[in-house]
């Protein structure tokens, strides 16, 4: 086997492999802090449902321009942020829980959005916006995905430390009189603008895996947040590299390849990590011996 | 004596209905009283009141020049990820939440400061350890050095010293008096009696309303701790707000 043909080559000759890995890069810098905040507020699920509520704003968009990255992007961004406003005012003023609305929204939009596209699609379509086509990614959806990694990069720079306090000791937040509610709308709002870039890559069920998966796995190598966040960027793109490669390779399609990859390493990651894993669990260092 | 908080027949409570009521008279500047009652006596109800995470429903609270960031408040149950990966000397060091704000940078003062304060709480040295990894009597005293960078004037404990072991208690109680010292407003929620009667000038003996408030030593008398208990029991927690006849 000859590294560079199988490592390299690919991304040399192919102008949709380097596309293809640029959107990943852009992916992961965003993703990384994006999945590790969720993971740290006990919200790994809700990511999953914010991305099958994105479904049926992207299905009209589909509807009325067709392929439109854009403007089926957008009828995503409105679709999951209305489903994250309606869940949050239900949890607000009712006694039920967010996870609960949360819940009952999403599945309302995911049957949705799946009527919408059954009506007006064909099925091609429909796994087209399920699974995405990040072989296919064009030069507007990489300006649109490089555009939403660089603006959700600078807000983290702005309101990372409120997002960490309001994670970390909510009720400290609120009696110091801090902006809780700003922030974790403002933290809602990062969540869906990330799986609307990464839906046009990965396809909205799959974008969700490389935001999470990687997060998961970084808490198991290291112990500060900015290193945790760091480590997630790390690994999701390596898991979009070799991901791409492995598609490219085995003529496998790319977005569940990519997500599998995230998913080796989160279990080689549960098994051996240094912090925390069964590894250090089961099988502690020997006490120094005098 | 300029009074911090006046209150002029208060009720709190939760969802419309009163968790303690016919709450009458002064929190002093620079008074350390305690807080003492039966268990839902409404300890925490009024001292989430007094801070303003929840408004009279009847009545007239008056917070005398103090604003929500001037005071200091210490939950019964902190709503705090011990989990969460932050060090020992961040979660201090959010003490300057008021200076710092979002993204206001947190200076080397600042970081001095807090190294500071987690020696005055006996934690010389843990400013780089995970806060996972501290016993629930050394978390407290992060709390308690995350106050002391707060520097409020008015400073709300709610069962401080619950399930901490007696060393912690000693060493915060001695927090508590310094705090007394340099004329600050602490009011804490207490049930060891020997503690209040031994630290805690003032008391105030709550059982769903005042029984009595003032010197410590004519407050806890044995006829106001029974009367206490016997309200207590008797309360109705579904009742409707009641106005008492003015005259
Ligand atoms: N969040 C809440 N919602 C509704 N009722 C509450 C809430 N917190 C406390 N209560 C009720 O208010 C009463 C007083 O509670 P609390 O102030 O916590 O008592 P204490 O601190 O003296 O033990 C209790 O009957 C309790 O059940
Ligand atoms: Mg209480």
């Amino acid at each position: 086997m000859d590294p560079y043909a199988t490592l390299i080559q690919p991304f040399v000759e192919f102008g949709f492999m380097r596309r293809a890995l640029v959107a990943c890069l852009a992916l992961s810098l965003g993703y990384g802090p994006v999945g590790v905040l969720l993971v740290l507020r006990r919200m790994s699920l809700l990511g999953d449902a914010l991305s099958h509520a994105v479904l049926p704003g992207a299905a009209i968009g589909f509807t009325i321009a067709g392929l439109s990255l854009v403007v089926m992007s957008f009828g995503g961004f409105i679709a999951g942020l209305a489903v994250a406003v309606l869940s949050g005012l239900v949890a607000r003023v009712t006694p039920q829980r967010e996870d609960a609305s949360f819940a009952a929204f999403y599945l309302i939009s995911l049957a949705l959005g799946v009527l919408i596209i059954s009506i007006r699609g064909s099925n091609v379509d429909l796994m087209h916006v399920l699974f995405g086509t990040i072989l296919a990614v064009d030069d507007t959806s990489l300006l649109l995905v490089v555009s939403i990694a660089t603006l959700t990069l600078v807000v983290l720079a702005v309101i990372g430390r409120g997002l960490i306090v309001e994670c970390f000791d909510p009720g400290f937040l609120r009696a110091v009189d801090g902006p809780g509610a700003i922030l974790h709308f403002a933290f809602l709002v990062l969540v869906v603008m990330n799986l609307v870039a990464g839906f046009h890559a990965l396809g909205t069920l799959m974008a969700v895996g490389l935001m999470m998966l990687p997060a998961a796995a970084a808490r198991f190598w290291a112990g500060r947040i900015t290193t945790i966040a760091a480590t997630s960027s790390a690994i999701a793109f390596a898991a979009g590299y070799a991901g791409l490669l492995l598609s490219f390779h085995a003529n496998l399609p790319s977005g569940p390849a990519i997500i599998l990859v995230a998913g080796g390493v989160y279990i080689v990651s549960v098994v051996a990590g240094p912090c925390g894993s069964l590894r250090t669990r089961f099988l502690p260092r020997r006490h120094l011996e005098a | 004596m300029t009074a911090v908080f006046s209150l002029n027949d208060v009720t709190f409570g939760y969802d419309r209905h009163p968790a303690v009521h016919h709450l009458t008279g002064r929190f002093l500047a620079g008074s350390l009283t305690a807080v003492v009652g039966p268990n839902g006596s409404g300890k925490s109800t009024l001292l989430k009141g007094l801070i303003g995470l929840l408004s009279p429903l009847d009545g007239r609270l008056e917070r005398n020049g103090v604003r929500q960031r001037d005071i200091a408040y210490l939950p019964q149950q902190a709503e705090i990820d011990r989990s969460f990966p932050i060090s020992v000397v961040e979660t201090v060091l959010l003490g300057h939440w008021r200076t710092i704000e979002l993204f206001r940078p947190a200076t080397r003062a600042l970081w001095r400061q807090a190294e500071e304060a987690l020696v005055a709480v006996g934690l010389d040295g843990f400013g780089r350890r995970p806060i996972a990894s501290l016993s629930a009597g050394q978390f407290q005293r992060v709390l308690f050095a995350r106050m002391l960078l707060q520097g409020c004037p008015v400073i709300l404990l709610d069962e401080p010293f619950a399930a901490i072991d007696a060393k912690t208690t000693a060493d915060l109680l001695a927090v508590v008096t310094r705090w007394h010292g340099e004329r600050r407003t602490v009011i804490a929620v207490l049930h060891d009696l020997n503690q209040v009667r031994e630290n805690f000038p003032d008391t105030l003996l709550i059982s769903r309303e005042p029984i009595a408030w003032g010197p410590t030593a004519e407050v806890l008398r044995a006829e106001h701790l029974f009367q206490a208990k016997q309200m207590a029991e008797a309360w109705d927690d579904r009742a409707e707000i009641c106005r008492r006849s003015v005259g």
